[in-house]
């Protein structure tokens, strides 16, 4: 019954996606204020039997009833409850309605928070939300309807695949999918003002917090999935440049170029129609990654449920989408009034290299994710894009663009003193003079590529610690009147530096865990050792061990440092009772300058194990670069000018209309 | 002029459009690429064996069903396909061998050693010769090769439980009948 009353929920949220797609759209053409006002109960109508139905989804799980069939597919009697709850959207059907829920949700906040905008701006915005929301809602119940009977219901469900029972990939794909569908919301606002022809510094100043708060999650849903990666594949890895990791990076890549471009429209009022551009684009990849992670047109390690039918209608939808839009662009695009100008040296120059530099970026990783897909189609033959591609594409555009975060903040707007930045500077040069220096001493000067990776993370970090430095007057003026300006710099400041400073930590602990891991594989018995970097492994013992619905061998290893006892692992490998693939759990111990991992493999059965040993360099800096970066977002989006001082639009109130 | 810049992102999207809706083409399923060898028996080949294991030879495949299985320790997805491999190891009547694809047997070894050894016979392909000769697009790639040395099923993508169940078990129990 709750499951139909779910079902029912569904079809009317799509029936008030329709009115909230067309009525204020014609309402706002014509100027009738009862119409656009519409736009507002219809959205949080919307909103609300979307998580109604995604309730009712959930309750099925909790209580699996095995009579829905994607319950039945995906859940088991046995699994702890927290996995039932998550399975709720650890499938296709399921992760489509948190899809629309979330999609839905964006719509809500602006329509219960915007007062502040001009009512046309919001009523085209949500009404272009909602046409989202249409085309997802349908997909849902015509392709992948979450809340199909199975008839008779079986008695016992087939299980949560046990790579997904874990904590960390509980809150990966919500946490992506915030960050995914909340750029539709620069989106809807980009083609809200193409219809109406008009940006200016208010509309950046709407925008940028919708894509912050979509920036934020998508940077701690990757970094959350690259650390479940990292400990349940029980590889040591934890990128791969897999399509499903790409579709997931080309977003970020693209909301981080449209961060920036929007700072230029607020302050500068110029590169309008590129950012107008970006955000389009921004959810573009978006609704690539989420077609190619669907539709089975390319193969991966972790796409889930393709089918080329519900490939056809993404790809529908994708063409729809960005098909409007980009004509729309090309349309009304060219007539917006170009704004401030400023030198090649500037502020606004350093903000548009550095979207230069993340758009090719990104489209080396587009090209690397489709060229096995051109090339097959072309007659080619089938091809795997790997690391190597990679390293010789992203690095190098990635490298210049890290040097340059350093510099930008310390340009002025409109003309810059690059000589007098640079000379500011000079402490940096020096600091990462010297990283550089003690990476190749450290490494022998084997790997320089690795080494200068460290040299530009520490130019990064202490360039943005001196531009704070700049900011506060440090050691300029007295440590009080130092301290003032510390408490009053505003927080989009601050979010800023954390960013830029945890950047440059994630960049040392990905080049370090890149370039010096190091791998031990061998075949021991209890009270055997292995010995990788300064530490020595001695194999206790292996036992057996019991979890609510699996059975694992547990291996106990003492770990001694210098010969003397450092810590304890357990790593275990699972065998769950349903399904018949074990899986490996990795026991990890970290410290500052890098993780110690052990794995334990097969028993030869005669008493003896294979064992996997890693020294992971620097890993726990990607976490923490992530987690900063993350957090200067939020940092950010507190800054009080999003808050007070509605910002009100130029005088000219007549929308330049585009002839 | 200007405006035509305007129209580039529409026209790269229709190519890409293009691209996908070519891709989606269910004839085209990058899993299953027909291979014009199915139906005809396999080739020559006689590779030698690996870490003192027995080699891969044609005239060994006569009067058995094998599971041929390419795989290599630089792949990911061979780890990933891995434990349906070894439970192939449970289905009667067949034999599976395996041939290393480009792979340094050392590799090869710490690679199995890792993940358990479900092979009879494994191959040593380090050229990459015998993948030439079966057409190989990469790896992994599995084969199903009857009593009289015919190839009967190429798969050129990871085994997958859902194949495994629907395709390959089903073939395998016809086969042994």
């Amino acid at each position: 019954m709750i499951t139909e009353i779910g079902h029912y929920a569904l079809v009317l949220a799509l029936v008030l996606a329709v009115a909230q797609a067309t009525l204020p759209l014609i309402g706002a053409q014509l100027g009738v204020r009862a119409w656009m006002a519409l736009a507002k109960p219809a959205a949080v109508g919307q909103f609300v039997f979307l998580l109604l139905s995604f309730a009712a989804l959930v309750h099925a799980f909790v209580v699996s009833d095995f009579s829905v069939a994607v319950v039945y597919q995906h859940s088991h009697s046995q699994t702890p409850l927290i996995y039932k709850i998550s399975a709720a959207w650890g499938q296709h059907e399921g992760s489509l309605l948190l899809w629309v829920v979330i999609l839905a949700f964006f719509g809500a906040l602006v329509a219960l928070f915007g007062d502040n905008l001009p009512p046309r701006l919001k009523a085209r915005a949500l009404a272009v939300q909602a046409m989202i929301g249409i085309c997802f809602i349908l997909f849902t119940l015509l392709t992948s309807n979450p809340f199909a009977r199975l008839f008779p219901a079986p008695i016992e469900g087939q299980e949560l695949n046990p790579l997904l029972q874990d904590p960390g990939l509980a809150f990966h794909p919500p946490m992506l999918y915030v960050g995914y569908v909340g750029f539709s919301m620069a989106f809807s606002f980009a083609v809200a003002a193409l219809i109406e022809g008009k940006v200016d510094a208010a509309w950046a100043r709407w925008v940028r917090p919708w894509t912050l708060l979509s920036w934020i999650c998508l940077t701690a849903g990757i970094a959350l999935g690259a650390r479940w990666a990292y400990y349940e594949l029980g590889w040591g890895g934890w990128w791969f440049w897999d399509p499903v990791e790409n579709a997931s990076f080309m977003p970020w890549l693209m909301g981080t170029a449209l961060l920036h471009s929007a700072i230029v429209v607020e302050k500068r009022d110029a590169l309008k129609a590129w950012t107008l551009l970006l955000a389009i684009l921004t959810f573009g990849f978006s609704l690539l990654g989420t077609f190619l992670v669907r539709s089975g047109v390319i193969t991966s390690v972790h796409a889930f449920a393709q089918d080329p039918a519900r490939g056809l209608f993404i790809l529908g939808i994708l063409a729809l989408a960005l098909g409007g839009s980009l004509t729309l662009f090309a349309w009304r695009a060219p007539t917006l009034k170009a704004g401030g100008l400023f030198a090649p040296v500037s502020r606004e120059g350093a903000l548009m290299l550095n979207n230069l530099l993340l758009a090719t970026a990104t489209a080396t990783v587009l090209l690397g994710t489709l060229y096995p897909l051109i090339l097959d189609i072309l007659g080619g033959g089938s091809v795997s894009v790997g690391t190597p591609y990679y390293t010789a594409t992203f690095i190098p555009i990635v490298m210049p663009l890290i040097a340059l975060t350093a510099l930008g903040p310390l340009l002025g707007w409109k003309r810059g003193d690059l000589k007098g930045a640079l000379q500011r500077l000079w402490a940096a040069g020096l600091i990462a003079v010297a990283a550089l220096g003690v990476a190749l001493w450290v490494d022998f000067g084997k790997q320089t590529l690795a080494a200068a990776g460290i040299g530009i993370g520490a130019w990064l970090f202490t360039a943005t610690f001196i531009e704070w430095a700049e900011r506060v007057k440090l050691f300029r003026i007295g440590p009080i009147d130092s301290l003032r300006r510390a408490v009053h710099l505003p927080r989009a400041a601050y979010g800023m530096s954390l960013a830029h400073a945890g950047l440059a930590i994630a960049i040392i602990g990905v080049t370090a865990a890149s370039a010096w891991k190091a791998e031990e594989v061998r075949q021991l018995k209890p009270s055997d050792s292995i010995t990788v970097g300064s530490f020595t492994y001695v194999l206790e013992s292996v036992g057996p061990e019991r979890g609510q619905n699996y059975i694992a061998e547990r291996a106990h290893f003492r770990v001694l440092k210098d010969g003397q006892p450092y810590t304890d692992l357990y790593p275990e490998r699972r065998q769950y009772m349903v399904q018949p693939m074990p899986t490996t759990e990795a026991a990890i111990q970290s410290h500052i300058f890098g993780d110690l991992y052990a794995v334990i493999g097969e028993g030869d059965g005669k008493g003896s194990w294979t064992v996997r040993i890693y020294e992971e360099p620097l890993v726990p800096w990607i976490w923490t670069g992530a987690a900063l970066m993350a957090l200067g977002g939020i940092v950010s989006l507190s800054d009080r000018r999003y808050r007070v001082g509605a910002p009100s639009r130029a005088t000219a109130a007549q929308p330049a209309v585009a002839e | 002029m200007r405006r035509l810049l305007f129209v580039v992102p529409a026209l790269i999207l229709a190519a890409l459009i293009a691209l996908f809706w070519r891709g989606l083409d269910p004839q085209r399923n990058p899993a299953a690429i027909p291979s014009a060898l199915i139906g005809k028996k396999m080739a020559e080949i006689d590779l030698p064996g690996l870490g003192g294991r027995p080699g891969v030879k044609t005239s060994d495949f006569t009067g058995q069903i094998t599971v041929l299985n390419f795989f290599a320790s630089w792949c990911a997805p061979c780890r990933a396909e891995h434990p349906l491999i070894k439970s192939l190891r449970d289905v009667p009547g067949i034999r599976v061998v395996g041939i290393t694809f480009k792979d340094a047997p050392a590799d090869s070894l710490k690679y199995l050693a890792e993940l358990g050894d479900p092979y009879q016979a494994i191959g040593t392909d380090n050229e990459g010769r015998a993948g030439i000769e079966f057409g190989l697009s990469g790896v992994p790639e599995t084969y199903v090769i009857d009593k009289d040395g015919i190839i009967r099923y190429r798969l050129a993508q990871p085994l997958d439980p859902g194949r495994l169940e629907k395709e390959l078990k089903p073939l395998l129990a016809d086969l042994t009948k």
